[in-house]
């Protein structure tokens, strides 16, 4: 990343950022700047209208949704970081969405009723952590099949699984939390 | 697997279908339930996951650079564009610039993966709706496209040749010679396909007016690349947000309206040929010396000469391959135009030499989940050519 990109892409995410505030002052709960990247937090309740925001206001426009992740940094509290990339195609502009949810309770609002496209994305998140999305109307496992037991993405997952292999004795016990 | 598809006319008038995982149509391991009126589309659930492996919890076990080798696994007809989505991502981390040479060889090889990864797309989707002459043809040239892999890299399809800082390895003896030969050949070839097919009557009837999506559904449903230019929007990273100096390159950025099969199918005859000149450019630009791997010690492995004469060389080698490197905490998320779309690769770091978090935003998986929207109304023999027009690969999809 050249210095004239990082600068430019900056000045957009403030856009962002005052729009954001200037809609609700509580919508930014913190802004992370890294390598020329901008993710603005927002707090959980107002996600949904946040992203609505970003999609309809015409300052904004950012009509695709590229892409939603979610990081586990256990054992640390709020133990989910959920990321949504979105980009504006008219305006050439990224920025990410991050809400933070707790361990205890790993749910958020649907992004489904803003972007249609948020439905598979949203479903694998579901499947690989747990995470529930309130308001998706078909939040089922996708790549694991329906009887899997447990989230293999989380950390307190180990790499090789829960493996019943008898001769191992108790190193790979099936015990899922 | 249990999954129910609820019928909407009751059992009496529809039927459902189960297609896949292994018909040969779906390329790989998709399966999808369709529920039919007779030979009407009602209802399609594509259910996935067969091919899945889990590639993203296999990285987070391994050290930056062995990472590499996983992602050519995913994507298998577009190995360099995985190798090049992961290593910006890792060079943002690090806050990296590879030199420029590296970097014009990594757009000529990522171009010449496009031509190669469209010309399988090409002959399997011209094959499922009956013509099996191209496929021949399209392999035929594919084929030239991968000895020019086997020279840079000694592998032909899993090729791990661009790495963390740079490119693998100094650029072959007579490499100009077998890409200028490429070059040569390629467009008269691409005039040979659309001889076959752009004006032919079966092929028109079996793809205008097929799989129509709009341009609002398009970008509601977060598609990328040829299926979403098709559509009239001229969304390319490329040209939205250049990535290894892709800013320097004189190339056009086709796009349609018809949105259909064909339209689909005239967008990447067209890209094969924008990336022609992309090759051209990027020959020319690429000088006969120069480094091709950045100066960052205790990142980019050092030369042997180095290591038989340089302490700190030797350390510093063992250092990589033993502990691994240590980007600074922090997120970086890196988009590149693949053959199929938008490829993103998202990685967090925690400060440890192994990344917290790898995720891939594979544009195949993406795409698929607009399919239901495309063939929802047409025939069950659309279905095929649908499925073939978004060009998925299940390794990408299911990774």
């Amino acid at each position: 990343m050249t210095e004239t990109v990082s600068e430019s892409t900056n000045q957009n995410a403030n856009v962002v950022v005052e729009h954001l505030r200037s809609w609700n002052p509580k919508a930014v709960a913190e802004v992370i700047e890294f390598r020329g990247e901008t993710t603005i937090v927002v707090p959980r309740e107002l996600l949904r209208a946040a992203a609505a925001l970003c999609r309809e206001d015409a300052a904004l426009q950012f009509n695709l949704l590229s892409d939603t992740t979610c990081v586990d940094r256990f054992p640390h509290e709020p133990r989910f970081e959920m990321n949504y990339h979105l980009v504006s195609i008219p305006r050439r502009d990224k920025i990410r969405l991050r809400v933070n949810l707790s361990g205890k309770d790993p749910s958020v609002d649907s992004l489904m009723p803003v972007w249609p496209g948020a439905n598979w994305l949203e479903r694998e998140v579901f499947d690989l952590f747990g995470i529930r999305f309130t308001g998706h109307t078909d939040l089922r496992r996708i790549l694991l099949p329906e009887d899997w037991e447990g989230h293999p993405l989380r950390k307190d997952y180990p790499v090789e699984g829960f493996r019943d292999v008898p001769s191992t004795g108790a190193l790979f016990r099936k015990s899922a939390p | 697997m249990t999954t129910t598809v609820e019928t909407a006319t009751g059992t009496a008038k529809t039927m459902v279908l189960n297609m896949g995982p292994q018909h040969p149509s779906t390329h790989g391991v998709l399966r999808i339930l369709l529920e039919l009126d007779g030979e009407t589309v009602v209802k399609a659930v594509p259910d996935l996951g067969y091919l899945h492996t889990g590639i993203e919890k296999s990285c987070e076990d391994k050290t930056y650079s062995q990472v590499i080798t996983l992602t050519d696994r995913m994507d298998y007809l577009s190995p360099l564009g995985n190798n090049l989505v992961y290593c910006l991502a890792v060079e943002k981390l690090l806050g990296l610039e590879p030199p420029k040479r590296a970097q014009y060889i990594r757009v000529m090889m990522v171009e010449l993966q496009r031509i190669s990864s469209h010309l399988v797309w090409l002959g399997t989707h011209a094959i499922d709706l009956g013509a099996m002459s191209v496929f021949l043809y399209c392999f035929r040239e594919r084929e030239e496209i991968l000895k020019i892999f086997e020279m840079f890299s000694g592998q032909r399809m899993m090729t791990s040749y661009i790495r963390i800082g740079g490119v693998a390895l100094e650029p072959p003896a007579g490499w100009r010679q077998a890409v200028e030969r490429f070059m040569k050949m390629m467009p008269s070839r691409i005039d040979e396909y659309e001889t076959l097919l752009t004006e032919n009557r079966i092929w028109m009837g079996r793809t205008k007016g097929v799989g129509y999506i709009s341009a609002e559904d398009a970008v509601a449903l977060s598609m990328t690349g040829p299926t979403l230019r098709a559509a009239g929007i001229a969304y390319d990273n490329r040209k939205q947000f250049p990535y290894s100096s892709y800013e320097e390159f004189d190339f056009d950025v086709p796009t349609r309206t018809d949105s259909d099969c064909f339209g689909r199918y005239m967008i990447r005859v067209a890209e094969m040929r924008e990336s022609l000149k992309i090759i051209r450019q990027a020959f020319d630009k690429i000088s006969d010396e120069g480094p091709i791997k950045a100066d960052a010690p205790g990142i980019v492995p050092p030369p042997r000469e180095k290591m038989k004469t340089e302490m700190e060389a030797l350390i510093y080698h063992f250092k990589i391959f033993t502990e691994g490197f240590s980007p600074p905490p922090g997120e970086a998320f890196v988009t590149i135009e693949s053959p199929r779309g938008e490829l993103g690769c998202f990685i967090a770091s925690d400060g440890s030499p192994k990344p917290l978090r790898v995720h891939f935003r594979a544009p195949s998986y993406i795409n698929l989940q607009a399919l239901p929207k495309l063939i929802v109304g047409q025939l069950i023999a659309d279905v095929i050519a649908c499925i073939g027009t978004i060009d998925i690969v299940l390794g990408e999809v299911d990774r």
